[in-house]
């Protein structure tokens, strides 16, 4: 890895660029010819494993590494395709819609487990469960919940301490957010009871998982309901401040997914990044290098499945239903 | 004899080419039927689930608040989730306006009653198969036509198809082969009876004209019975020329021995010398036809012996010396002297009677056309198979029809003068024949006949 010069340039601004961008960095490794644009959901600390390693084996490569939010992804994507080679989302339905809607091409992958992949064209590559996460030291000397039946209580008995102490997903902003409460929605009637005592004890609205735990380390919320265990094991490594649960009732596990753009300007490269990241992603985590979560079931570990129906949530009708009732119960 | 029989075609080839070209077609029409069969119901399953979906979809629809709902289950689309992960489009119209989902969808021309219609379009540069239904809603203001568009691309069913046709494509060709294979075991089969008639006509003797008594299909019965009564007639009426001949032979005669006696006893009475002259020629025209009326009727035996062989041990050298003696009156009348030679003593096996006869025949022969005081010399040997050869000092046969001497009734151009039937060599080669031998005749270089009986 030494004899790689690894240039990570941060443009804090991109006049040329309209777009707003919560991150944008280059990596390259000296001479290069090809710049492979990925636009990503995911936070590039993140990422940045195995871009660098994919650039070891291209050295004439340079990646462009853009990220944003799961809704603007999918809204920019939509608009310039020709633009990005690669598009990485953990909005699994936007990027299935992407799919259907004809914006991927296929790749022969025939290591790929046949559940990990839609039309041989968009392929999932981690797996991670929603959790709740608390603050410990809200929960000192309590009973830590275990389930949403569990948090549900325990919300009720301490109504007051949890008084605009907790925070979920702004389910209107997030592709991600409303990936999770669609499919807790349609899993359990759980999830209407969840939210509506959450939203009589006045709940905050998060964009990302990141602010969420930045809130939580901080003491600002006691309680995040909906966060991605990934993120929130990223930072508990840092702070020990707080607890990751998975819902023992039902987990909902996302697959961040990937696929290339039809029009991508780089195909070839493209889809060997994308042999890279799958490959490297089917083997047990690196505790030292990667970050990501690896595409390995636990036994009995269900993910959402990746099928057309993942767009029944995205349906305009079906979203105006869904917003409505989840406003009256959130926000009341 | 040789006769041209005219080929048109071969019935092995004619049944063969039907029945595997028939099998063929068969095959063919077979694939066409079951690959048509199974596209109808992969399409219906395609078109049921398309339904199912439809219906969940369209039952959805409810009108709150004066404005149209339509809450569809997950199921709806979760239903058309498929091994290859076919593209999934839906649209839902309300009174022909595009509420949700995908543009572009034919939707369904403003229908009358609830009814759903089925068809394959071009959507997205792919071939989607689209179901199309509607609904009317009443609400406060009115009927509202709720109108559902669920397509569903045709990845999986292609698939499907395919593996259907190769498997049918490969039953086809097994199918095909299969009958090939017994198309050659069932005309072989029935050709074989023929064949088997053939051969076994083929095996007869020549003279073998009995009827053909083996099994046989009876599709070749009308053929074999034709052939039994051709050949029973031919049998009938060769027999029954025979018969006449030997009849004829011997009715004539004995008449002719009285002519002749009386002849004898008027030659002996009669005095002017061209009453005799006139009596001699009639004696010698007597003698000639009493000769060949005994020959015949010698062929005749002969031509009945040969077909029901008496065989036996002969000495050769016996029964040649035995000949000689009997025949030593004739030969002193011309002073004819007949030499045999032989060494060793010569076995046969064969029918006595016929080739006493045969050897008679030769030995008449050779003194008919020695000149007086000629020598006939016969000489018996068994190297390398018995045989037997006479030569004489006669004028030869000519040269010219040497070969067609063996027919019947056929006589040497020299012949003329001397008492004979045209059957003595007949006679010899027939019975030669009988036994697997052979008679060959030739002149001799040194001048006079010469012929060889070996057997």
């Amino acid at each position: 890895m030494r004899y790689i010069i690894v240039l990570v340039l941060i443009f804090i601004t991109y006049s040329l660029n309209a777009e707003e961008w919560e991150d944008q960095r280059i990596f390259s490794s000296g001479s290069t010819n090809q710049t492979l644009r990925i636009l990503s959901s995911t936070d590039t600390s993140f990422f940045e494993p195995i871009l660098k390693s994919y650039l070891v084996d291209n050295p004439a490569t340079k990646i462009e590494y853009l990220v944003t939010g799961t809704a603007s992804l999918d809204k920019i994507f939509r608009n310039t395709p020709e633009k990005y080679d690669l598009v990485i989302s953990s909005a699994m339905d936007l990027q299935l819609k992407l799919v259907n809607d004809g914006f991927a091409i296929k790749i022969q992958d025939s290591n790929h487990p046949s559940w990990a992949k839609w039309r041989k064209s968009l392929f999932a590559f981690t797996i991670e469960p929603a959790a709740i996460v608390i603050n410990k030291r809200a929960f000192a000397n309590q009973k830590i919940p275990q389930s949403r039946q569990d948090l549900i209580k325990a919300l009720r008995s301490r109504s007051k301490f949890f008084q605009n102490r907790l925070g979920t997903y702004d389910v209107r902003k997030s592709g991600l957010g409303y990936l999770f409460a669609t499919q807790d929605a349609r899993t359990s009637e759980t999830y209407w009871r969840l939210m509506e005592v959450m939203g009589g004890l006045g709940t905050q609205l998060y964009c990302c998982s990141g602010d969420m735990i930045d809130d939580l380390i901080s003491g600002k919320i006691a309680v995040a309901y909906n966060v991605l265990s990934s993120y929130a094991g990223a930072r508990k490594k840092v702070s020990d401040e707080i607890e990751i649960i998975l819902p023992a009732d039902f987990p909902t596990t996302m697959m961040r997914t990937a696929m290339v753009s039809k029009l991508a300007p780089n195909v070839e490269n493209a889809k060997n990044f994308m042999l890279h990241l799958l490959k490297t992603q089917l083997k047990p985590a690196d505790k030292n290098n990667y970050t990501l979560p690896p595409l390995l079931l636990k036994p009995g570990q269900q993910t959402i499945i990746l099928e057309p129906a993942l767009m029944t949530y995205l349906d305009k009708l079906k979203r105006q239903t869904f917003i409505k009732e989840w406003e009256r119960a959130i926000i009341q | 004899m040789t006769n041209t029989v005219r080929i048109s075609g071969s019935l092995r080839n004619r049944l063969m080419i039907t029945l595997i070209s028939g099998s063929a077609i068969l095959g063919i029409i077979l694939f066409f039927i079951v690959r048509g069969y199974a596209t109808q119901i992969a399409q219906d399953g395609q078109d049921n689930i398309l339904k199912a979906s439809l219906s969940s979809i369209l039952d959805a629809a409810t009108i709150q608040d004066g404005l149209v709902e339509v809450d569809f289950p997950y199921a709806s689309l979760s239903m058309l989730d498929t091994d290859l992960d076919d593209r999934v489009f839906y649209a839902i119209y309300q009174d022909g306006i595009l509420l949700s989902g995908y543009k572009g969808l034919p939707a369904p021309s403003s229908l009358t009653g609830e009814t759903r219609t089925f068809q394959t379009i071009k959507y997205k540069g792919t071939f989607a198969r689209v179901a199309n239904a509607n609904r009317i809603l009443v609400g406060e203001r009115g009927r509202i036509e709720i109108s559902v568009s669920v397509a569903q691309t045709q990845d999986d069913l292609s698939r499907t198809l395919n593996s259907i046709s190769k498997n049918v494509a490969v039953f086809g060709a097994g199918f095909f082969i299969l009958v090939a294979a017994l198309s050659y075991l069932a005309t072989s089969t029935t050709i074989n009876p023929l064949m088997r008639l053939a051969a076994s006509i083929k095996k007869r003797g020549p003279k073998d004209l009995s009827p053909f008594e083996k099994e046989i299909p009876s599709e070749m019965v009308p053929l074999v019975s034709s052939l039994n009564r051709l050949m029973g007639r031919l049998d009938l009426s060769l027999k029954q020329s025979e018969d006449f001949i030997a009849e004829a032979a011997h009715r004539v005669r004995t008449p002719l021995a009285t002519v002749r006696s009386y002849a004898d006893a008027t030659l002996q009475r009669v005095s002017k010398s061209e009453n005799r002259e006139a009596l001699r020629s009639m004696v010698r025209a007597i003698d000639e036809a009493s000769r060949a009326a005994s020959q015949l009727l010698d062929h005749a035996m002969i031509t009945f012996r040969t077909d029901h062989l008496q065989k036996e041990y002969i000495d050769l050298i016996d029964l040649v010396q035995d000949l000689a003696l009997r025949l030593s009156p004739i030969a002193e009348m011309k002073d004819v002297k007949i030499l045999v030679n032989h060494k060793n003593p010569v076995e046969i096996h064969g029918d006595f009677i016929l080739i006493q006869n045969a050897i008679r025949n030769l030995i008449d022969n050779a003194l008919k056309y020695s000149p007086n005081e000629a020598i006939i010399k016969i000489s018996v040997g068994s190297e390398p198979t018995p045989y037997l050869k006479i030569h004489d000092e006669g004028p030869g046969f000519p040269p010219d029809d040497i070969q067609n001497l063996t027919l019947r009734f056929t006589r040497g151009k020299n012949a003329n003068g001397i008492i004979g039937s045209g059957l003595g060599l007949t006679i010899a080669k027939d019975v030669a024949n009988a036994h697997n031998g052979r008679l060959e005749i030739f002149n001799h270089k040194k001048g006079g006949a010469c012929a060889i009986l070996s057997f």
